[in-house]
């Protein structure tokens, strides 16, 4: 097997790997002439963070009224009290000069009439603070930070080479062994340090906005070299989702006016928030819409048989969704054959961000449950700090991303810097027994065995069916149970593809094996919190539960299946109160 | 519905032929998926986002570079759709290409912004000041997604692979028309060149094809009037730095405005 050295391995190329590799290298600026190895399954420019549309929060002009107190307890609120509160005050300071940084760097943010930057309300906000870019947000940012980090020369870029494992020696980082997708040979990099910065896991279900590589991988190689997965259960769904597939319709369709109804043409939504109707916090809205849907309120589509409701905006005549929903319209035109001035959009709740994540402290260092993994970070939406909590506000993604790739830079920076670590040296037999694993077990394996689509399908059914927007014991418990038959099954399957250049066939196998474990972690996660908070609503607990459940939940790998531990949720600002809006 | 895909396994290209269930709604891209995941798992195509903003997915659809997520089967209007891997690629399997090449254009032109004093760009205590006319002279060159659709289309590139191409092109159109750029010196050398802009024909293919509206065929003749105007005029400095906020008074706008262009008689690979 190929092995390659480097000072920095960074996993991932979003948002969050992106900024990560840029700070190092320009923290550095060759005076330690520390090299970056980035490492994308896509290329580099084509990670999900392209498809972030609404904005990205930051106070920008304390003297008009935001501050950063505000923020902080918005996004803590937000979170339903499950955020760690040290964490939020170091990231709300950090987002402001994140925010101005890459605009030099070339964001075109939308401006004020003086040039200023403007910026607008989203759900959950008390001052209208989230900065944008046309609807195409994370776009813009991602084109920014790919173009700027061109501009170093300290780097290789690894495009499309798919992490498999994480190689650790006890509590130290040694590297990650990946696929060449090109020539299906494997590599080694070792480094230093590492960061896991692969995104979220939409693709365990059926209808979400993530892209297709959105498969929890960075969760899946660090659950399997041991490391404890933080608050998995908390799963957003974000309430308009375009039927069928759950492409993202933005929470501006409803800023400017939409209305949400169900089969009887009603605006439900009044009886659930009266005051904010269509405009109330997600997890409320989406909970609103799966209301209506379980009690017979929805509408079959034809096609498909999903249940959905309408997203209505014909009242809002042509000229005005032309100007302010373009986007929108010309979505419904090319995925579903209608114009919004004259239809209603069918929409339901949609797959959309993962709060939990690999367990870190407030610098993004990686944690196990006995300490810090030394030269190991993750960043953005694969880590959880957690900025989230169990609900996170639109607009505290992407900028959670740059906060962390600039504070996990810095750190490596100073830890390279200071520490001057050696390379690792690898433990006897990591490299070939993943070697083994793939092409003797995977790609080499004759049998009659499951097949890798047929599973998947099965997963995302009952994913969708089962660990939704309202959960319950029974069905959690059925969920739990198929996704074991499912695990069993996997261990039986069968690829066609044989080949070794761009086998997408092993790719995806190996991607399958991430959710189903995730699978399980967030069912039974889900299963053991008998409470609601947040993402998280049991129709049989419905209250949140702070004597018992104000913790954070770990899940670690065992012989049969995650263990679970918890964590108390740091306090340091704001004691809990009742979340209302 | 038949789907004709031109394989490749490295060695050998063949046409195979697949038969496939569409619905109204479906795309090209629907149709691939379906082929590979219940008909033949080797079939290779990149993808990502599903909904035109990632720049995987870009293959010839029917003669014609088109991205399959954003290809709806009831728009080709034809029975059999036939696919082919981007043109003037190397293909490495199936419909997936070789972009190499491609990304080491796109950065030959140094696509980041550049200032006089690099300080600027490290740290920002406010931000530049910019209008929103300023920003509608360089934004629809920066929604390129890097798909290579474009240059795919262009005669010229097929003709010479040393010229730089449409997407490069236009991102150095994209930054030098950017009001915070001081960059146009530095970026002269790479663009001024018979394999640069002056290899443009016009023949419009790039922005026929462009599923982002960028219009990269517009780009190459602002960035040919901007280097003349640049060479030959002396006198008021175009592109002036937008200082930073404290120091400005009003916002200035400087960028010259593009003349109307029909760009519609572009090229069809198809016909
Ligand atoms: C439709 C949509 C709209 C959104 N809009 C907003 C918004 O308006 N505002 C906001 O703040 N947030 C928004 N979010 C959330 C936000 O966009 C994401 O949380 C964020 O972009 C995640 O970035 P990331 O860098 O963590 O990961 P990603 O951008 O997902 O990148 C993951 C990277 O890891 C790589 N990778 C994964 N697995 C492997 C592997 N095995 N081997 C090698 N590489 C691998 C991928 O190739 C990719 O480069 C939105 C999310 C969605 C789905
Ligand atoms: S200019 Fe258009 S066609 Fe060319 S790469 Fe960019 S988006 Fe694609
Ligand atoms: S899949 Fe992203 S552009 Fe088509």
């Amino acid at each position: 097997m190929e092995q390659l050295d480097y000072d920095v391995v960074i996993v991932g190329s979003g948002l969050a790997g992106l900024r990560t590799a840029i700070e190092v290298l320009r923290v550095d600026s060759g005076k330690f002439g520390i090299r970056v190895a980035l490492i994308s399954k896509l290329y580099l420019m084509r990670s999900h963070s392209v498809s972030a549309e609404g904005g990205t929060s930051a106070v920008l002009y304390p003297e008009e009224g935001d501050s950063f107190e505000l923020y902080a307890w918005d996004t803590i609120k937000g979170s339903d009290f499950l955020a760690d509160q040290d964490a939020v005050w170091k990231f709300v300071h950090l987002a402001t000069q994140e925010t101005r940084l890459i605009e030099r760097w070339g964001v075109p943010w939308n401006r004020r009439e003086d040039g200023r930057i403007e910026q607008r309300w989203f759900g959950g906000l008390s001052f209208p603070r989230a900065t944008y870019a046309q609807d195409k947000t994370g776009f813009f940012e991602m084109r920014a930070l790919y173009d700027t980090l061109l501009k170093y020369d300290a780097w290789d870029r690894f495009d499309e080479h798919f992490v498999t494992s994480l190689v650790l020696d006890g509590n130290k980082f040694v590297g990650f062994n990946a696929i060449d997708l090109k020539t299906g040979n494997m590599r080694f990099f070792r480094g230093k340090a590492g960061v896991i910065a692969t995104g979220g896991n939409g693709q365990m279900y059926r209808i979400t906005s993530t892209a297709s590589s959105s498969t929890g991988d960075g969760y899946g190689i660090a659950y399997n070299a041991g490391i404890p997965l933080k608050d998995m259960e908390f799963v957003q769904f974000h309430p308009t989702g375009l039927v069928p597939k759950g492409l993202l319709i933005t929470e501006a369709a409803r800023g400017e006016g939409a209305y949400l109804k169900n089969a009887d043409g009603e605006r439900f939504m009044k009886k659930y928030a009266p005051s904010k109707m269509e405009l109330a916090p997600r997890d409320i809205v989406s909970r609103s819409i799966m209301t209506e849907i379980r009690e017979g309120r929805g509408i079959k589509d034809e096609a498909t048989g999903i249940q959905h409701v309408w997203l209505d905006m014909t009242h809002l005549g042509k000229e005005r969704i032309e100007q302010k929903l373009p986007l929108i319209r010309e979505m419904g035109l090319k995925y579903l054959g209608i114009d919004i001035v004259n239809d209603p959009m069918p929409v339901r709740p949609t797959t959309h961000y993962e709060m939990g994540g690999i367990h870190t402290d407030i610098d993004g260092k990686v944690q196990s449950l006995e300490g810090p993994i030394k030269g190991l970070w993750a960043a953005g939406e694969t880590a959880c700090v957690s900025i989230q909590g169990s609900n996170r506000l639109g607009s505290n993604g992407t900028n959670e991303c740059l906060v962390y790739g600039h504070i996990v830079g810095n750190d490596i920076y100073n830890y390279i810097s200071n520490e001057k670590p050696s390379l690792p040296s690898i433990p006897a037999g990591k490299l070939e027994s993943e070697q083994e694993r793939i092409f003797s077990g995977l790609l080499g394996k004759e049998s009659n065995g499951e097949d890798v689509y047929q599973i998947k399908d099965e997963l995302k059914d009952t994913m969708e069916k089962y660990v939704h927007v309202y959960r319950t014991e029974e069905e959690l418990k059925t969920a739990v149970k198929i996704v074991r038959e499912l695990k069993e099954r996997y261990k039986n399957i069968r690829l066609t593809d044989r080949g070794l250049k761009f086998n997408y066939n092993l790719q995806h196998a190996l991607e399958l094996g991430f959710l189903l474990d995730q699978a399980e972690i967030i069912s039974l996660g889900a299963l053991m919190r008998t409470e609601s908070r947040g993402a998280h609503a049991r129709l049989d607990y419905p209250n949140r539960d702070d004597e018992h459940w104000l913790k954070h939940t770990l899940a670690v790998k065992g012989a049969e299946g995650p263990s679970f531990s918890y964590l108390p949720v740091r306090i340091t600002m704001w004691k809990p109160v009742a979340r209302v809006y | 519905m038949k789907v004709r895909v031109l394989r490749n396994d490295g060695s050998k290209q063949w046409w195979q032929e697949f038969s496939v269930e569409s619905s109204k709604r479906a795309t090209v891209l629907d149709l691939l998926l379906n082929i590979r995941e219940t008909q033949d798992h080797t079939l290779a195509f990149r993808h990502s986002c599903q909904m035109g903003s990632c720049g995987s997915c870009g293959i010839v659809i029917n003669g014609k570079p088109s991205l399959a997520c954003q290809t709806r089967i009831s728009e080709l209007k034809s029975e059999t759709i036939r696919i082919e891997p981007l043109y003037s690629y190397p293909v490495i399997k199936d419909l997936v290409v070789d972009l190499n090449d491609f990304v080491n254009k796109h950065r030959s032109v140094k696509p980041y912004i550049i200032r006089k004093n690099p300080q600027e760009l490290e740290e920002a205590p406010m931000e530049f000041r910019v209008t929103s006319a300023e920003n509608m002279s360089f934004i629809q060159y920066d929604y390129c997604i890097m798909c290579g659709l474009c240059v795919a289309a262009c005669p010229t590139v097929a003709l010479d692979p040393q010229f730089i191409g449409p997407q490069a092109l236009a991102q150095a159109y994209r930054y030098i028309a950017d009001p915070r750029d001081e960059g146009f010196k530095e970026r002269k050398a790479e663009l001024d060149t018979s394999h640069g802009v002056w290899r443009c024909h016009f023949a419009g293919a790039c922005s026929y094809v462009c599923p982002k509206g960028v219009d990269p065929a517009q780009a190459i003749q602002l960035l040919k009037r901007e280097i003349y105007k640049r060479m030959f005029v002396r006198g008021p400095k175009v592109g002036a730095p937008v200082s930073v906020l404290a120091k400005q008074e009003k916002p200035i706008s400087n960028q010259p405005k593009a003349p109307p262009l029909d760009f519609k008689s572009g090229v069809n690979q198809n016909e």
